[in-house]
């Protein structure tokens, strides 16, 4: 019995390694593909392994294949129903979910362990303990609270974070108390986390603790506004992977301590991209939401933008040579990234080179609008990051914004105190004409109103998206 | 009774720990540097690495449902698989399909 569990750690030590292989393919465009299918490979081998271990060592009563196909079913198919069915611009809710199951199912193990082991531990607790008890009794019950914290956090957050990317949350719904509830429910769950370690069997200590982290994950997240979302995912991420960490000291296996670890800091890594991307401490993301910094919203005084017409806006690219498309949250609200393309083969057609300008936070993932460009069949070296693209815009001839405000905002240079100020910006307002597409003058998250909109050298072209660059195609192709 | 549990020597703990907080260097080191065009399958490819919770999930949907409070940790066994089980599967496909479109270069 002990060369099995040998035998099975050196498998899962294999496992690991192609984890972390996959890990650092999924770094490289051109290692990528290979990286994913690693992963894959060793989460296949983790599986055969756990399987094939739990039936050599499985007494009389043998392994329960119905409640381990059970789950093994019911989770493959849902699984592989949601990734086939998923449209890119659902992408996001996705991943949110789907890190919110991995913290579940993470706090969920933890769970069913306690409950498994609870009353043989308060009778050992009574007796005379075997060496080495007492260690594995505090590891293991420091590790259920913290999977459990964490991985109950990790799934409300992550539902209320998609719910919020549908649009189906109710701002209305937000917890009162901002910082001080978010205080007392982590020294709640962390309480309760500590009196289990007193008594493994106390059932009202287990449901305070599941209780207070849940509604933590909601109280972090509710306040937090849509264009912070980059960050808030990349951090749940983070979390999911946290949470299997600690779960491997739960069960006692490298395999989930690996993997989870390296989840955790591939996911603070991305946290921390996106949060230089805005120039936005975390903290200020986690604990200021940024209606509240910006309370000035508007000077009050009016201003009106001119609105063009889409054949207006056509003209302007006659002759152009240089087009550069700056894509937003908008298109993908409005799924124009198809529209986006077609106006983009409609202008190289007639000369003009046409790139596309990626704001590291535009949208609500990281990567979002890299994923629905590439829907769109965008060839990949046709986008270009900040700080490739910006010393470009004074070369070009038109700058055509979608769906995009803060990201495009000259207030981040001109107001440093600003919300907005110091976060890097693409300098569309160099470009000699720009085009912005949107449905209205509103301020952009940030609540900051955006100057460039009544600038003489922008024009307006209000209205959906989608809509109006089917408008501007149709106007291109009659030029 | 006491022969059931588990037990852990601090060996094996402090080479746990060990374990554990090389792992978060070496995930620092792995991906300094992403592309953007790579940030969300990153991020749903590391997602699906972190259903590894299913080697938790498998052992603890295996146990014997006798009454009582062994088949309420089977059943919460059951329910941790399927959620870890959806998290490994789509996970893994959907960063496929991402990463599909975006091999497409020039039509």
């Amino acid at each position: 019995m002990d060369s099995i569990t040998h035998l099975a750690d050196l498998g899962y030590l294999v496992a690991a390694a192609l984890f972390i292989l996959g890990i650092k393919g999924l770094g490289s465009p051109r290692t990528a593909v290979r990286g994913n299918q690693l992963g894959a490979a060793g989460m296949f081998l983790a599986v055969l392994i756990t399987v094939v271990q739990m039936q050599a060592e499985a007494g009389d009563a043998g392994v329960q294949w119905g409640l381990v196909g059970l789950g093994l079913a019911a989770g493959g198919a849902v699984g592989l129903l949601m990734a086939k069915r998923v449209e890119m611009t659902g992408m996001p809710e996705l991943v949110a979910l789907l890190n919110g199951f991995g913290g579940a199912a993470s706090s969920l193990v933890g769970l069913a362990e306690l409950v498994r082991l609870a009353p043989e531990m308060a009778a050992a607790d009574g007796g005379d303990p075997v060496p080495g008890y007492a260690l594995w009794r505090a590891v293991f019950l420091v590790g259920v609270g913290a999977s459990s914290l964490i991985g109950w956090t990790t799934l409300t957050g992550s539902v209320v974070a998609m719910l919020k990317l549908s649009g189906k949350w109710n701002d209305k719904l937000a917890l009162p108390g901002g910082n001080a509830v978010k205080a007392l429910l982590l020294a709640g769950a962390v309480v309760s986390a500590a009196m289990l370690l007193g008594d493994p069997a106390s059932t009202t200590w287990l449901i305070a603790l599941t209780a207070t982290s849940c509604l933590l994950g909601v109280a972090f997240v509710a306040p937090i506004g849509g264009a912070d979302m980059p960050v808030v995912i990349s951090f749940l991420n983070s979390l999911s992977g946290v949470a299997a960490s600690a779960t491997g000291f739960v069960v006692g296996n490298n395999a989930l301590i690996i993997s989870g670890s390296l989840v955790g800091a591939a996911g603070l890594i991305l946290t921390g991209i996106m949060c230089k991307a805005m120039n936005r401490p975390f903290k200020d993301v986690m604990f200021k939401a940024y209606g509240a910094a910006a309370g000035s919203g508007g000077t009050g005084e009016k201003r009106t933008a001119r609105g063009y017409e889409a054949d207006e806006a056509a003209m302007t690219f006659d002759g152009a040579r240089l087009a550069i498309v700056v894509p937003g949250y908008g298109m993908a609200v409005s799924q124009a990234q198809h529209v986006v393309r077609e106006i983009a083969d409609e202008l190289e057609a007639n000369g003009t080179e046409v790139r596309y300008a990626i704001h590291p936070v535009a949208g609500r993932m990281p990567g979002h609008m890299n994923v629905l460009l590439a829907e769109a069949n965008v060839p990949y070296d046709k986008l270009y990051e900040l700080d490739d693209i910006n010393s470009a815009f004074s070369e070009c001839d038109v700058a055509l914004v979608v769906g995009a405000n803060d990201t495009v905002n000259p207030a981040a240079h001109t107001d440093p105190s600003g919300p907005l100020g110091g976060m890097p910006i693409l300098d569309v307002e160099k470009a000699r004409t720009t085009i912005i597409v949107k449905r209205s003058l509103s301020p952009g998250y940030a609540g900051v109103d955006n100057d460039l909109f009544y600038r003489s050298s922008t024009m307006m072209l209000f209205g959906d998206g989608k809509k109006k660059l089917t408008e501007l195609l149709a106007a291109l192709k009659e030029l | 009774m006491i022969a059931a549990l588990p037990t852990l020597s601090p060996e094996v703990l402090i080479a746990a720990l060990s374990v554990f907080v090389l792992s978060i260097f070496l995930g620092f080191e792995l991906i300094s540097k992403v592309p953007p065009t790579l940030h969300t399958p990153l991020m749903s490819g590391a997602n699906a690495i972190s259903g590894i919770t299913i080697v938790g999930a498998l052992v603890a949907a295996n146990v014997a449902m006798e009454g009582g409070r062994s088949s309420l940790a089977a059943g919460i066994g059951v329910l941790a698989l399927a959620l870890a089980t959806i998290n490994v599967v789509g996970g893994f496909l959907v960063t496929g399909r991402m990463l599909a479109m975006f091999k497409k270069k020039e039509r």
